[in-house]
């Protein structure tokens, strides 16, 4: 790789822009997540939502011309599929980490079934800002040229922070996610507060997959998603449950996944493909260090099957 | 002992004490088999309207899903084949499903299995003999899969960490290691558009089973499923983990080591995994690479769940799978529909299955015990 005027710095330029750009589909899944999560549900389905979600996103950008109604039907479309979860979940007897492993399979079927005939056509682009265009280097340019998704993900971190705190919405939310019998004794309605957040957390992860067809890798291909999807859910108990513990655990989880490739352009190629497993090893360690078999995860929703 | 069709005795109010055993024999074991099956019926209906909507005959799918997985001696052999890997890694999520847990990251023992008997066949092969070269690349893969899934069981008992996400967090280590090393170490500098280790000598294969065309995973596979099962069923540690899996605080009081159950019988589930990576590279494959995270472990899941974790169910299922997975070329080809039609099918099955969990213990007629009440 050329590295004309901007020498070993190129490295920590190119983290920085691999973190923006690797992150926002992060970003996304996990704010799903997390509200689904804060509801006392978990939904392991969001990779397939994520996938289907870029498909659709994809087909209708082709047909339509408009990226921005890709988005919004793809958001339609993993609403639908938070609804199936919720709703079949709802049922005693039910495991909801076990349907969301069969909703993965069914997303990812109904994505590259659907999808086949998408692969061919080209489809208009996201649009992005160009930060840097005040810099004459090229590499800047390039790294400064950021998606809006990117900005309206970190709004919406922020947004769902203040809102879990201080909105009736978010109240109920967290009612229901600490204390079934707690929500009840309110006269909230459990199951109805858990479809909505099921299907909140689908329209966000799809809203990752059309970004993954629409603007980074910016293709619509069978391979598009590497787990992304599934990740968010460690990285939301990373984030502890929190928006903008997720917003920076989704940059953490996209600079570690450009660290590999940002050295390999300077020459350093031992050890490549372990940088991969970067993120993961550290949701683990934290994992690790943060559980204790007596008491569930601090700052983890009481209901969660996932911490009981 | 006979009795007529229309023997006023059959109803269940005026029974014979005689009958009544075989009745309720019948009533338990029923249960299962009638949900299951009302379940997968349910799921092809559900799957037959997502085909008319695409303008398909479903009639024609199920007749050439019969034709593509069972209906020759050739497409059984292929869909035995197929079942092989299905079996260990379904074996994978049902024996900790005893104790109550839920693996999902079998694929990662897969993988490293795979991985570390290429990495010992290395070394041996061509050198050592044939039998105890295999016989030491399956115990190592053994091995390391076992440690791999027994981690996540370990890290469950004594830190309290979920091991479905444990699971899935390692198996993506698993993942980016086998990279690593196929990659690096142990790559063979001949392997060049597709990164493998060195290829094991043609004499050093698995090979296939007499007479057929199915190689030997799939022996080792139903034997594996059969010491499971006698494992749980018979065995004072099958009983116990039953027991630790119904109520983890019972079991506690009554002095069962829970946490050595539970790092046991994880252990077990990913040697087992360990060994179809290790299958994968010795019968199939050749050589360690890429495709050893072929989807085997997510399949596994779905067999174990359809199986309800029952270690002899699990046989008819992964077969049953293998046929559908191996009809997906003529699907596609006769047609014109995408290969992927096999995943939506899966994926349709799996949700109604899961789904009609909720209908056990709710009819009265399966359970002998509100015969009474009820009538």
């Amino acid at each position: 790789m050329e590295e004309t005027g901007i020498g070993i710095w190129g490295v920590p330029l190119a983290i920085f822009a691999g973190a923006i750009r690797v992150s926002t589909p992060f970003i996304f899944v996990s704010l799903g997540e997390t509200i689904t999560e804060r509801s006392g549900r978990i939904n392991l389905g969001l990779e397939g939502t994520l996938v289907f979600g870029a498909m659709t996103a994809y087909a209708m950008a082709v047909m339509t011309g408009s990226p921005t109604l890709g988005v919004l039907v793809a958001m339609m479309a993993g609403a639908i599929f938070g609804l199936i979860h919720g709703w079949v979940c709802k049922f005693p007897k039910v495991n909801d980490i076990a349907i969301g492993i069969a909703m993965m399979q069914f997303g990812l079927g109904m994505a590259f079934f659907l999808g086949k005939s998408f692969i061919q056509p080209v489809a208009p682009k996201l649009p992005s800002i160009a930060l840097g265009s005040w810099s004459t280097m090229p590499q800047v340019q390039a790294a400064l040229n950021i998606n809006v998704l990117f900005f309206i993900g970190a709004a919406l971190a922020l947004f769902l922070f203040w809102a879990f705190k201080n909105t009736r919405i978010g109240l109920i939310l967290r009612v229901v996610g600490d204390s079934t019998d707690a929500a009840r004794a309110m006269g909230i309605d459990p199951d109805r507060v858990r479809l909505l957040a099921t299907a909140a957390g689908g329209s966000l992860a799809a809203i990752g997959g059309a970004y993954l067809s629409l603007y980074y890798p910016g293709s619509w291909n069978e391979g598009i998603s590497s787990g992304q999807g599934l990740m968010a859910v460690a990285l939301v108990i990373f984030a502890r449950w929190n928006p903008i513990g997720c917003f920076l655990a989704a940059l953490l989880f996209g600079g570690a996944g450009a660290l590999g490739p940002a050295l390999q352009s300077v020459g350093v190629t031992q050890g490549y493909y372990l940088f991969y497993a970067a993120p993961y090893v550290l949701t683990l360690i934290i994992l690790i260090a943060t559980s204790s078999p007596t008491r569930s995860l601090a700052g983890a929703p009481g209901a969660l099957s996932l911490t009981k | 002992m006979t009795i007529e069709a229309n023997d006023p005795a059959l109803s269940i109010v005026g029974k014979p004490a005689s009958l009544r055993p075989v009745l309720e024999w019948t009533a338990r074991r029923a249960e299962p088999i009638v949900i299951g099956l009302t379940a997968i019926i349910i799921g092809l209906a559900i799957f037959s309207l997502f085909i008319l909507a695409v303008g398909k005959s479903p009639a024609t799918l199920f007749q050439l899903m019969y034709t593509g997985g069972f209906a020759s001696w050739f497409s059984v052999q292929n869909s035995l084949s197929r079942a092989a890997p299905l079996l260990l890694t379904a074996l994978c999520v049902a024996l900790p499903a005893r104790l109550g847990l839920v693996i999902i990251g079998g694929e990662g023992a897969v993988v490293l299995g795979g991985v570390t008997a290429a990495a010992m066949a290395m070394p041996l092969a061509g050198t050592a003999p044939v039998f105890l070269t295999l016989v030491l690349m399956a115990m190592a893969a053994m091995v390391v899969g076992g440690i791999w899934i027994g981690l996540a069981g370990f890290l469950r008992h004594y830190r309290g960490v979920n091991e479905t996400i444990s699971s899935l967090l390692l198996s993506y280590i698993a993942i980016a290691l086998m990279n690593q090393f196929v990659e690096g170490l142990l790559r063979d500098p001949a392997s060049l558009n597709k990164p493998s280790t060195r290829p094991l000598p043609a004499e050093y294969m698995l090979g296939n089973i007499p007479g057929m065309d199915v190689h030997w995973g799939l022996v080792i596979g139903i034997l594996a499923c059969m010491v499971s099962w006698i494992v749980i069923e018979a065995t004072s540690y099958g009983f116990a983990a039953r027991i630790a899996g119904g109520n983890v605080r019972a079991a506690q009081i009554q002095g069962l080591p829970v946490g050595k159950l539970i790092a046991g019988f994880t252990a077990l589930a990913g040697s087992f995994a360990g060994l179809a990576g290790m299958i994968e590279v010795a019968a199939v494959q050749g050589s360690a690479n890429a495709s050893l995270a072929a989807g085997y472990g997510y399949t596994g899941i779905l067999v174990a769940f359809l199986a309800r974790h029952n270690p002899l169910a699990i046989i008819p299922v992964a077969i049953l799978l293998g046929g559908i997975d191996a009809s997906g070329g003529l699907i596609q080809r006769r047609m014109g529909l995408p290969d992927a039609t096999v995943l939506v099918l899966q994926g349709t099955l799996f949700i109604v299955i899961l789904f009609c969990e909720t209908f056990y213990g709710r009819f009265k007629i399966f359970n002998p015990d509100l015969w009474k009440r009820s009538l």
